[in-house]
């Protein structure tokens, strides 16, 4: 297996380079993934040979683009099992996607007094879309608290969802903690009491094999560029019964069924929440971001991740005056691992990483109530993906060891 | 070839002014008072000027930041204690403008005493607004609404 993901990096150019004379580590995988060259191509191709607008063209060009197109959604929708492609809407990314749920199904269904539950670990953009929600419509917010080990506290969930909960949302993996949620008991609990479940699913359709009807979830957020697709692409996944209740989210081109000058009808699911010129190019490169997972194996991804996490989570917690955040047992951890030193900033950790070649985050991770709840300003943050390996793993850790003797820590 | 990359920022008085700030803590008679953050990052501080006839007579600050939004703030803090306002502001531009890698003559960074030595950051690009939160701190208290 090793020797199969070795010939993998060599798919992805951006990765053989140097970076400060050293060989670059690429370990910001849960900010953005880097692209093989399969996607990168697919994206000249498009450019090159088909570029032309989508579904309002009658030309070849025309019909080839709308084909390619609609054949990226039917590739997601199989890529996340989803039932049907029309329950496959193309948004610009995660947040987009969130955004789109809380504006237009939130804006008709919370009322005063609603609940609206998420969890402390949320990522700002499934926290600000519901909490301005809960503003504007005098709704309350609820968070789930998280475990001593930085697990969802599944007590805690069944304390707060109740039966004046609207919406649950929470995020499938946490881009900080590194923990898997258990969405599918989560949704169920959501279920129990009329809710529907959300979910934020940008660290986790990338690492591992989702299944959204398995989950029962009703929506699923994840974006294409941290599963080696193109940037300002992503999908809303929802099921049918549901977008075809919700109002549109924008208003204007192909989304539209009749126009007259004082009211308009809506075309149908997925388009009425396409408005105006789609990322075509995007789409299709996610597309072959898709075929190209597929081709590996989202099992096999996770399980050499794994790997990768139990190789490099014990060497890090052996580190003298260092903190990992979320459980420290790998079994629960995946490849996103978050931590500080003793005595040093993050931002200057992450500055020494950087001159060894490691490319780490250092920050609040857009998780600002998470890092309160963790009573740090900000962390540094080593995010894995199946194109990394060992090597990565130990620049990581002498990189740290390089940082602690240069600021004698 | 890491640690003399790392050298080229993290001088020996830059670490200095890090472990032992100068002037960090609360003023008794501020007349005014500022916190900004970094919001890519987190980082707080809070400035507090005690002005006297336009001139700083008092200067200190507190919050949480790296290595280099603490040592910036130190060396500012000594830079610009008992200096008008028209020069400490004055101050703020050429060290803007350093950091920012625009030349400046050798008597306009010697002004800035220790902080002159912060024109390393320049090489850091990511690490620019660490150096500059304070001063931009500094500018604002002052009264230079145009930052």
């Amino acid at each position: 297996m090793d020797s199969k993901f070795q010939k993998i990096r060599n798919d992805f150019p951006i990765l053989n380079q140097k970076v400060n004379d050293e060989s670059l580590v690429y370990l910001d995988n849960a900010a953005t993934s880097q692209k093989p060259q399969q996607v990168i191509d697919a994206l000249i191709n498009y450019y090159q040979n088909d570029n032309a607008n989508t579904r309002r063209s009658v030309h070849t060009l025309g019909e080839r683009a709308t084909e390619e197109f609609e054949a990226a959604r039917e590739k997601v929708q199989k890529f996340i099992n989803a039932e049907q492609s029309r329950e496959i809407v193309f948004t610009k990314g995660t947040t987009d996607s969130l955004n789109l749920i809380a504006s237009t199904y939130g804006e008709v269904n919370i009322q005063a007094g609603d609940e609206i539950v998420i969890s402390i670990m949320e990522h700002h953009s499934n926290l600000i879309p519901w909490q301005q929600l809960a503003l504007r419509k005098k709704a309350t917010l609820k968070y789930i608290d998280i475990t001593s080990d930085g697990q969802l506290d599944m007590q805690d969930a069944r304390k707060k969802i109740t039966d004046k909960t609207k919406v649950v949302s929470i995020a499938h993996v946490s881009n900080v903690l590194g923990v898997t949620n258990d969405l599918k008991e989560i949704a169920k609990l959501a279920h129990t009491h009329n809710a529907i479940m959300v979910a934020d699913g940008a660290q986790a359709v990338p690492h591992m094999s989702v299944d959204v009807q398995d989950l029962d979830v009703d929506f699923y957020a994840f974006s294409s560029h941290k599963m080696i697709g193109p940037m300002g692409v992503g999908v809303l996944y929802g099921k049918a019964n549901l977008l075809k209740q919700m109002p549109p989210y924008q208003f204007g081109g192909e989304m539209i069924d009749f126009v007259n000058q004082y009211d308009s009808t809506w075309t149908e699911i997925p388009w009425k929440f396409e408005a105006g010129t789609q990322n075509v190019a995007g789409a299709i490169g996610l597309g072959k971001a898709v075929d190209y997972l597929n081709k590996i194996g989202m099992q096999n991804i996770a399980n050499y991740e794994h790997n990768l996490v139990s190789y490099v989570l014990p060497k890090l917690l052996e580190i003298e005056g260092i903190t990992v955040y979320g459980p420290h047992d790998s079994n629960y951890h995946n490849g996103v691992i978050s931590f500080n030193l003793r005595g040093l900033h993050p931002h200057d950790l992450a500055t020494a990483l950087d001159m060894d070649g490691v490319a780490v985050r250092a920050g609040h991770h857009c998780a600002q109530p998470l890092m309160k709840k963790l009573g740090v300003v900000a962390t540094a943050r080593a995010s894995f993906y199946f194109y990394n390996d060992k090597k990565d793993a130990y620049m990581l850790v002498k990189a740290i060891y390089d940082a602690k003797e240069f600021f004698k820590i | 070839m890491s640690l003399m990359g790392l050298n080229n920022l993290y001088r020996e008085v830059i670490l200095d002014h890090s472990e032992h700030p100068h002037h960090k803590r609360r003023l008794a008679n501020a007349t005014q008072t500022i916190t900004l953050k970094n919001p890519t990052c987190g980082d707080v501080i809070n400035l507090e000027i005690e002005l006297d006839n336009n001139r700083i007579k008092d200067i200190g600050f507190t919050g949480e930041g790296c290595t280099i939004s603490q040592s910036s703030s130190s060396m500012m803090t000594d830079a610009v204690l008992g200096k008008s306002v028209v020069e400490s502001l004055e101050m703020a531009q050429i060290f803007s403008d350093m950091v920012m890698g625009q030349k400046h003559p050798q008597a306009d960074l010697d002004k800035l005493g220790d902080a002159a030595i912060l024109s390393s950051v320049m090489k850091f690009p990511a690490r620019i607004k660490c150096a500059t939160l304070c001063w931009w701190a500094l500018r604002k208290s002052l009264g230079d609404e145009e930052r």
